[in-house]
């Protein structure tokens, strides 16, 4: 028999009967368009944490007080504090040569006064390297000067919300804003570029780490962030600042290192992980989709067994009607896959015109799996049904016994 | 042509066994025309499917244009009754999603022909029996006799060496089993064997050879006509 007779006779049988076809189509469609939907949104979230974390900065290295337990060594002795990190601290970390930059961090929250208008905000207290290192961008005048980062100058600059709230469309720069009892002159706006890992960085001021710490009366710094030269040197930038604050900290390993790439590629293996789970969890449906393959299949082969009696008696061979009937199967579960591609297609379209910002796709190799499943299925719950078919007795099948 | 020899069919119901054909001998001769008689029971349905290679016998030798079948496997049986065999059933069997045309196409789809030889076979097929304009109707927009008669059609589109037609009238009014009974005469005139299975004397006497059957064996085989 002609492979397009085949088809063709596949296809006259699956639009014999409408109504059970789209049932059944629906059923694989969901099934593929589940699998692929979901790994869109796995893998999407997945990228959407991975460009958060590039925007903070390329080749970064977070230094927090305290060591992380997960470090392992020797149980932290009782009453033993970490020493803080202080502001000769991150300087002494500037003189490594596998680091290019170093910005000490303290925060802290104070309100923040023009004229009547006041806010409680985040002040966060940096030095000029604050700007390459977070990958900042200004959208009006200058950024912290640089300079000694001891001396602490009256001068703030806002974030794009903060500076809308307090002048409107007014001219911020030059003007003297008040953050707590002090005064500081406004020199720079930052442009607006939405959430940063959580933290709003439109609704802040950034002023000088000197003048923060004075602001917030402390030595201690929330944490240093330090780039380094290159992406070959994070491992060396690592242990180097591991060494230079032990070394002034009497020999005490009381900080913790995180390298972008290590957070980075934790969220991966979470998201992915996360991906692969919600696909399995989806996957099930596809099953139940075959499951329905099979049953519709057997409902066929028992209202049709007069005609595969027929079929036999015109001198087919069991083997062509196995294939007449795996064909009609696999056409059930391809046409299903194909609209569930469709479907697929079609929501993460709306999807991305309701979120935009949120980066949709479906990985390639989700596509790929989900059709090769949904054909799959339909091809192994079908050859229950297309063996039965085969095998059935002429005369009894044309008996209708 | 066709030559059964000690052919033997028994069916196991429960404990008992029942003979269904017991011992027949029979020969048919290349384009004659036989009518099966005899009481229900009696075993025709059952010699007609092993005439047809759906049913196998228990006993006996059965030589097809001088193929020994009995020793085939099922591949080339079902191959035997794609070239050779052409059947016609009281209950019509056609393919109900399939118009005329492409039911009288079916054995030729299965056997893989030239889709362009097929429509013209199938062209040349309905003409004589007057179903042209009937060739693009499905089975449930067809009476009865036209049913019966593209079933005919297609039993002998491969053209067949044999065809076997059990009780082809038994669902038809007389008008109609008419038209189909001469439609199989016309087809046998043209030189195929043709073996109806009837409870219909009428039509059983226009047969040449008439055949008896009773308890499984043939009791009498006579000549009707001269
Ligand atoms: N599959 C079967 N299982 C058991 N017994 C069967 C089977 N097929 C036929 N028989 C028995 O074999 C005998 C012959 O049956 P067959 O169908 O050949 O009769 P028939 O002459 O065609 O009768 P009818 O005129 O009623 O069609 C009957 O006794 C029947 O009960
Ligand atoms: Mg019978």
């Amino acid at each position: 028999m002609r492979v397009d007779d085949i088809l063709q006779f596949g296809f006259r049988s699956i639009s014999g009967t409408p109504s059970r076809t789209w049932l059944m189509l629906l059923a694989m469609a969901i099934g593929v368009g589940s699998v692929m939907v979901l790994t869109a949104l796995g893998e999407g979230a997945r990228r959407y944490v991975t460009s958060e974390f590039s925007q903070l900065g390329t080749n970064l290295l977070v230094v927090l007080p305290g060591r992380s337990e997960t470090t392992g060594g020797a149980p932290p002795i009782m009453g033993e504090t970490p020493r803080d990190l202080t502001l000769n601290d991150a300087m002494a970390l500037t003189r490594n040569r596998s680091i290019e930059r170093v910005a000490p961090i303290a925060v802290g929250s104070a309100p923040v006064s023009f004229r009547q208008l006041e806010r409680e905000v985040n002040i966060l207290g940096s030095t000029h390297d604050l700007l390459p290192v977070r990958q900042l961008e200004l959208s009006l005048g200058k950024f912290l000067p640089a300079g000694d980062p001891n001396r602490g100058a009256a001068v703030a600059v806002l974030g794009s919300k903060l500076k809308k709230e307090l002048f409107r469309n007014h001219k911020a720069l030059g003007q003297w804003i008040r953050i707590s009892d002090r005064r500081f002159r406004v020199i720079g706006v930052l442009k607006a570029r939405g959430q940063s890992l959580g933290t709003d960085m439109s609704d802040i001021a950034v002023i000088p780490v000197a003048s923060a710490q004075s602001l917030f009366n402390t030595t201690s710094l929330f944490r240093i962030l330090v780039q380094a030269r290159s992406r070959d040197s994070i491992p060396q930038a690592s242990k180097a600042i591991l060494k230079t604050i032990s070394e002034r900290h009497d020999g005490e390993d009381d900080v913790t290192v995180i390298t972008q790439d290590a957070m980075l590629s934790t969220f991966d293996d979470i998201f992915l992980a996360l991906t692969m789970t919600v696909a399995g969890i989806a996957a099930i449906s596809l099953a139940v989709a075959g499951i329905l393959i099979m049953n519709v299949m057997l409902v066929a082969v028992s209202q049709r067994t007069s005609e595969i009696g027929l079929l036999k008696a015109l001198g087919s061979p069991g083997r062509q009607i196995l294939h007449l009937f795996l064909m009609e199967a696999s056409l059930l579960s391809l046409s299903g896959a194909i609209i569930g591609v469709g479907v697929a297609f079609g929501g993460i379209w709306g999807l991305e015109q309701l979120f935009p910002e949120f980066p949709l796709s479906i990985p390639i190799w989700a596509f790929l799996a989900a059709v090769t499943v949904a054909i799959g299925t339909g091809l192994l719950f079908g050859v229950l049904p297309a063996r039965r078919a085969a095998a059935l007795d002429p005369v009894t099948a044309l008996a209708g016994r | 042509m066709i030559k059964l020899e000690g052919i033997s069919r028994e069916f196991q119901v429960g404990d008992e066994t029942v003979h269904a054909l017991n011992q027949v001998d029979l020969q048919l001769t290349r384009g004659d025309y036989y009518s099966i008689m005899g009481p229900s029971g009696s075993g025709k349905s059952t010699l007609l499917n092993i005439l047809g290679l759906l049913d196998r016998p228990n006993a006996g030798r059965y030589w097809l244009d001088d193929i020994d079948t009995t020793s085939l496997a099922e591949e080339q049986r079902a191959k035997v009754r794609r070239n050779k065999i052409g059947f016609v059933f009281q209950a019509f069997h056609l393919v109900p999603r399939l118009t005329a045309a492409e039911n009288v196409e079916l054995p030729m789809t299965l056997a893989g022909i030239d889709p362009h030889e097929r429509k013209q076979r199938v062209h040349s097929a309905l003409e004589p029996l007057g179903l042209l304009d009937r060739a693009n109707h499905r089975p449930d927009q067809l009476s009865g006799g036209q049913r019966q008669r593209v079933a005919i059609a297609r039993a002998t589109i491969m053209q067949p060496t044999i065809l076997l037609a059990d009780e082809p009238t038994g669902n038809l009014d007389k008008a109609s089993s008419r038209d189909v009974i001469e439609t199989l005469e016309l087809l046998n005139s043209k030189g195929l064997i043709l073996l109806v299975v009837t409870h219909d004397p009428e039509i059983g006497r226009r047969a040449k050879h008439s055949i008896r059957m009773e308890d499984g064996a043939i009791i009498d085989t006579s000549g009707n006509r001269p």
